[in-house]
């Protein structure tokens, strides 16, 4: 078990980033996190946090959306990545499975997988779509079915196994528990785990499931309006009495309905 | 057989082969259109630029010659050299990616993520602007297209079918231009090829993908660049092709980029993101526009191809706005 962040050797560091859309929505406003090899970090936060933005400066999937990172630095292994285009990061090693999961609709589950490996090619391609079935094997039984047509669940194990094809070292998942019944969202993150033991697979893990997350992360980071607000072990943030009242809806007199404790959060805020 | 069933045939006959080059510009369409939300309106005027482009290149003409000698003083026309049907493709089809290249760099990368509209006028612009590129580099004389094409009607066929008419009637054979069977096989092998190409090739499978999702091919490490470059190119082909039929028929000239026209309504019919749509619907254009002609024309005073597909294209829009093929909007929470 990794549980101290950043004592570990740090594969992906984000330095102080600012990112600006559309030249003036200032969104993150000096986010700071080290992604450790071999661990499972997640990025917490609700909604409109600046989780996604925090993933998508980091695979410079951004610049297709008008947005900039200003200010900052990102590395991977020591090397700058600003500059990169998206297919320069997957050939790094570096992909995110995006929110809401953004499988190719009209596209076969098997097509589906086969474009993750866009960036390769040769034998290995066939033995790793053999490995994806292995995890998935709910996918090889609806390889032939169009991607459009298959569950929710389904589409979120396409879209980490197609990132599972371009054979990566760290993968960004972006709220993998979003829309899905919490027993599948069990066993999503039950593949998370086992990929990042077996195959030694990296994730930073954007979630809103505080709950879940930290239960399966090692390290995690909270997210407020543009800045991290606080972080540390999971096992640390999962007893933090702020992060049960704010984010797991629990205080020492017992559960909160997430009414109260959002108009409570209204009232009081941690920084700023 | 009796004649009218012969003649019938013959119809149809004229009326598919007609619908396999509708369908292959249709198909020049869908490409772009599927890859990028654009409707492109120069696909015409990229058939005529291409077909002008082909015969400048084989007769040796020096592009720009006008603008050269009016600059310098010289004058210069020809390289002096002919260069056979075979090569002059080949190079006409390396130039057609050139401007394909172009048309991306210096155009469409600056507008991702405009409104379609703007796209659509950025496609007029364009058709008028290549045009006009034609014409300057290769002169805006009428040419004729002499790649070796057969001409004329086909004698195996009149002289085979002659016979099958019933013993007594007066029969002469079906006439079937030896040009449009060439344009068939080369159109119908054309778009065999770009179906193979689109379904299982990896650049067909990801030219699919990033119709499907712009966002999700990036990043799977996919270049929309590249993807666009690949379908502008294999419009150009199409175009080259379209370029080549119609040009060595009617001569190159302004009105062949009208055979854009053409490829409308097959596309109303076929749906605009459907390639089996624009396969389909160009065979049901090419025939039903024949056989309404032999039926209905006379007595409605002729001409009728001219409108025959539109109409039938509306009526097809009235009752299945996503065209015959046309990919079901999936759509699921
Ligand atoms: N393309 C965009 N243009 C402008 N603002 C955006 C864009 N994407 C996100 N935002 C804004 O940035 C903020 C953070 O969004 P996001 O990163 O998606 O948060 P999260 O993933 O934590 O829900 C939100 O206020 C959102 O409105
Ligand atoms: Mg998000």
């Amino acid at each position: 078990m990794l549980d101290a962040g950043h004592t570990e050797e740090a594969l992906l560091e984000v330095n102080n980033i600012e990112v600006i859309y559309n030249h003036v929505i200032l969104v993150l406003k000096g986010v700071s996190l080290s992604v450790p090899k071999g661990g499972i970090t997640a990025l917490l936060g609700g909604n409109g946090a600046g989780k996604t933005t925090t993933l998508k400066a980091i695979s410079s999937l951004l610049q297709s959306e008008r947005g900039e990172v200003t200010k900052g630095s990102i590395h991977y292994r020591g090397e700058r990545l600003e500059g990169l285009d998206p297919a320069g990061l997957v050939k790094k090693g570096v992909i995110q499975v995006m929110e809401g999961r953004h499988c190719f609709e009209h596209l076969t589950v098997e097509e589906n997988l086969l474009t993750g490996a866009y960036t390769r090619s040769g034998a290995e391609v066939a033995r790793d779509l053999e490995m994806v079935y292995e995890y998935f094997p709910r996918l090889r039984e609806r390889r032939k079915s169009q991607a459009g047509y298959t569950s929710g669940g389904e589409q979120q194990m396409v879209a980490i196994g197609r990132a599972l094809m371009s054979k990566p070292e760290t993968i960004l998942l972006d709220e993998p528990s979003m829309g899905l019944a919490p027993q599948l969202v069990e066993e999503i993150f039950g593949i998370v785990k086992s990929l990042n033991e077996n195959e030694g697979v990296t994730f930073l893990l954007a979630e809103q499931n505080t709950n879940v997350a930290l239960r399966y992360a090692h390290y995690g980071y909270i997210l407020e309006s543009g800045r991290i607000v606080m972080d540390g072990p999971a096992a640390d943030l999962r007893e933090n009495p702020d992060v049960k009242e704010f984010y797991l809806g629990m205080s020492d007199d017992g559960r909160k309905s997430f009414r109260d404790v959002r108009s409570y959060r209204r009232r009081k805020r941690w920084l700023s | 057989m009796p004649v009218a069933f012969l003649n019938f045939m013959e119809v149809t006959m004229n009326g598919l082969m007609a619908g396999v080059l509708y369908a292959l510009v249709a198909l020049g369409f869908v490409l772009i259109y599927k890859a990028s939300g654009i409707f492109n309106y120069a696909q015409g005027v990229m058939a005529l630029f291409s077909a002008l482009t082909l015969v400048g290149i084989m007769e040796g003409q020096v592009p720009f010659s006008h603008l050269i000698n009016a600059l310098l003083g010289t004058e210069i026309h020809h390289f002096g050299w002919h260069i056979n049907a075979f090569f002059g493709i080949l190079f006409t089809m390396v130039v057609m990616v050139g401007l394909a290249y172009c048309v991306q760099r210096f155009v469409f990368r600056h507008l991702v993520g405009q409104e379609p509209i703007i796209l659509f006028m950025a496609t007029i612009g364009l058709a008028y602007f290549m045009e006009g590129l034609g014409d300057l580099m290769w002169g805006s004389d009428i040419k004729t297209l002499a790649v070796g094409l057969p001409q004329g009607g086909s004698f195996a066929i009149e002289d085979l079918t002659a016979t099958w008419a019933a013993e007594g009637e007066r029969y002469y054979g079906m006439y079937i231009d030896q040009l449009d069977i060439v344009a068939t096989v080369v159109a119908a092998i054309l778009v065999i090829a770009l179906v193979l190409f689109a379904q299982y090739t990896k650049q067909g499978r990801a030219m699919r993908a990033v119709a499907d999702d712009h966002q999700a091919a990036l990043s799977v490490g996919i270049s929309l660049n590249f993807i666009w470059v690949l379908v502008w190119s294999l419009a150009g082909f199409v175009a080259i092709v379209a370029g080549v039929m119609w040009g060595a028929k009617s001569g190159v000239q302004f009105s062949l980029s009208l055979i854009a026209l053409k490829a409308l309504p097959v596309l109303m019919l076929g749906g605009f993101t459907s390639i089996p749509g624009a396969i389909v619907g160009g065979l049901i254009i090419g025939v039903g526009e024949k056989l309404f002609e032999y039926q209905f024309g006379p007595m409605l005073g002729g001409a009728t191809e001219n409108w025959f597909a539109y109409v039938l294209a509306l009526l097809f829009l009235v009752f299945r706005p996503q065209g015959l093929f046309g990919e079901k909007i999936i759509e699921r929470v």
